[in-house]
């Protein structure tokens, strides 16, 4: 197997956090492993607090690592104290796309200077002609008309601002680019526009995206694999395609069927109760039990007692639950 | 029979500083008891506003300047403060956007729908408290005793939701108006949630069906939810049909660009396709009679002339050049 742009191997993040009954760890991420080869969309899934932004924020090393290895072009940037980040020759081949297209932009920079940022503290340009050149060209790569370079946030609308973000985040033209919900803000009309902008862009400049988000529909159709997280571990991953036609982990199955329009019934997925808490309570057992167990209705004695791992169960299709070959036909 | 609500030919303006917006301008929409209406179209399109002028709810710069709005025989835009008073919360009640905003902040869940309880409905004061509790208790609330005495900010946003829902069903209206009830949420948390919802649309033997105005911009969501979409454009109601109609035979250009942008059930992302321009200034004094015109690409000189409404009693379309009907 060649070399992958992105290797994450056994990555952990814990948290230490203080509640009415002690001290404990909360795991936000919990050993997860996964590869992004060159040119590669990987789209990463799951509910709110299954610890997707924070795997994002270690991966683009903004916060510490607990545990594991990044390793990402020859270096493990699991070992890069985040302060020093900003120094590392990886920093500017590792750029994000933030969610909210207004708040992520600085309000008294126009979009020109925004652009301009990035290739001034990282890309060496000092030459006036250069940077504007270079600004230029990816502002008519992103579809950016030039007149709109001068005007700020406020007076640019959603889906040209979230234009200016991939502008920002492109215009180093970074190896992975990684994409923190970027329509979750936008209309339905405008993101057709912004997606299609993103896989135009893709096929331009030959960047891996990660792609993060809560739309399955979205995912599906951008992105070759997908990841699907849950409480902090990767309960799934496969080609996207395979993933939406065969779910092979009962949560996956949940999702899908949730899409609204999915034509599955929903109500035969409905998730019961709550997520299990992420917090491991000092002194406690650390728990052997699936993290799914307790919403899951294939959950059997088993899931109480051994945390299922992530194994192959067909080809580039691994999925972390004991009774994957049993499920019922999707 | 008479629609539960009937809404004709409402027009409203906001008066700003910079200058009078037309915020809807003839807006025609019925709902009939226990029917569940979707109210689709882009941020901005008024579908907010429409719902806040049914409740009495709009911001104090809004002026309705025509038309008129009945619900159960009441006129709500005659209607005394107190009149909506009664009605909120007990025939028509509502889930906000953003539940987060919409809950008191300092006061407990638990507390919060015994207000509602107190104010609408003969529970007498020693009860209320195992109503309350109920309440939470009906929308899947796990721990419901815990959760009443939990404040908003420690609940998850789901959670919130729920007890929004909670709050809205809790006297057993007649409407339901739910504005984007579920974004923001989970998937899997949206669909319990509109399952919640379907349920009461579905009552049991001796109460009463809900009817449901939900205003959402996923199609999608309206579509596996509603028996019939509303469309509206910019301050237009453009389309009404159906659900299953409107999906197969859209007429309105409008209508059918927003189909081509969603992405459920495409097979690559160039099957889809996007909804040209943005939405016109409502506060420009030359807004075209058609407010679409200039968006559509199909527009002709005709299009200039006062709007159309061609309506056959089941799909009703408002353009001077719709799609032609498949002949049956």
């Amino acid at each position: 197997m060649s070399a992958a742009l992105l290797e994450v191997m056994d990555l952990a993040k814990r948290f230490p956090v203080k509640t009415p009954q002690g001290k404990g760890l909360l795991h936000a991420v919990d050993g997860v492993s996964f590869r992004i080869e060159a040119g590669e969309t990987v789209g990463l899934v799951g509910e709110s607090g299954c610890g997707k932004s924070t795997l994002v924020r270690l991966l683009t090393r903004t916060l510490p690592v607990s545990d594991g290895q990044i390793r990402f072009l020859g270096a493990d940037l699991a070992l890069v104290d985040p302060h020093r980040m900003p120094e590392h020759k990886s920093r500017r081949e590792v750029q994000m796309v933030f969610q909210d297209p207004h708040d992520s932009l600085n309000p008294r920079y126009t979009a020109y200077d925004t652009i301009a940022e990035p290739l001034k503290l990282l890309g060496g340009v000092k030459d006036a002609g250069e940077l504007r050149a270079r600004v230029d060209e990816i502002a008519r790569l992103t579809g950016l008309p030039p007149e709109l370079l001068q005007r700020f946030p406020h007076q640019l609308s959603g889906g040209q601002k979230a234009r200016v973000g991939i502008a920002r985040a492109a215009v180093l033209r970074p190896r992975l680019l990684v994409l923190d919900e970027p329509t979750a803000a936008l209309d339905v009309s405008v993101q057709v526009v912004i997606l299609q902008l993103l896989a135009d862009l893709k096929r331009e400049l030959g960047m891996s995206f990660l792609f993060v988000s809560h739309d399955l529909n979205v995912v599906r159709l951008l992105c070759d694999r997908v990841l699907v997280m849950y409480l902090g571990r990767v309960v799934e991953s496969g080609p996207a395609a395979d993933v939406f036609a065969n779910p092979r982990h009962p949560y996956t199955r949940a999702l899908i069927a949730s899409i609204p329009g999915s034509g599955r019934r929903a109500l035969d997925h409905l998730l019961p109760g709550e997520a299990q808490s992420p917090i491991q309570m000092a002194g406690a057992d650390a728990s052997g039990r699936c993290g799914f167990h307790g919403r899951c209705p294939h959950g059997r004695d088993t899931c109480a007692a051994e945390i299922p791992l992530l194994r192959a169960v067909a080809s580039g299709r691994e999925a972390a639950c004991h009774f994957t070959d049993t499920l019922p036909e999707f | 029979m008479l629609p539960l609500l009937e809404v004709k030919n409402l027009s409203l303006q906001f008066r700003t500083r910079g200058g009078t917006v037309h915020a809807l301008q003839d807006v025609s929409l019925s709902i009939a008891k226990g029917e569940t209406v979707g109210l689709v179209g882009e941020s901005g399109s008024g579908k907010s506003v429409l719902s806040y002028a049914l409740l009495g709810l709009s911001d104090a710069a809004a002026r309705v300047t025509q038309g008129s709005a009945h619900f159960d025989g009441l006129d709500l835009l005659a209607a005394s403060e107190a009149d909506l008073q009664d009605i909120r919360g007990r025939e028509v009640s509502m889930i906000f956007q953003n539940p987060k905003v919409a809950l008191n902040p300092i006061r407990k869940v638990g507390h919060q729908l015994e207000d509602v309880l107190l104010r609408h409905t003969t529970t007498p004061r020693a009860e209320v408290k195992a109503r309350a509790v109920h309440c939470l208790a009906e929308m899947k609330i796990p721990d419901p005793e815990r959760r009443y005495h939990a404040y908003p900010f420690e609940l998850s946003g789901g959670l919130c939701q729920r007890v929004m829902i909670a709050l809205a069903l809790a006297c057993g209206p007649k409407l339901l108006v739910a504005d984007e009830p579920t974004t923001g949420l989970d998937v899997t948390t949206q669909a319990a949630i509109m399952a919640l919802i379907r349920e009461k649309g579905r009552p049991a033997v001796g109460t009463q069906a809900m009817a449901t105005l939900l205003i959402t911009h996923d199609l999608g969501l309206a579509r596996d939810q509603c028996d019939r979409i509303v469309v509206m454009h910019a301050g237009h109601v453009v389309e009404s049909a159906p659900t299953e109609q409107l999906f197969r035979e859209p007429r309105h250009p409008y209508t059918r660009q927003l189909i081509g942008a969603t992405p459920v059930g495409r097979a690559s992302l160039a099957d889809l396709t996007a909804v040209r321009g943005n939405l016109p200034d409502l506060r420009r004094a030359d807004l075209p009679a058609c407010r679409f015109s200039e968006r559509c690409g199909q527009a002709s000189a005709m299009c200039a002339g006062a709007l159309p409404v061609i309506d056959d009693g089941r799909h009703l379309v408002r353009c001077h050049r719709p799609a032609q009907e498949v002949a049956a």
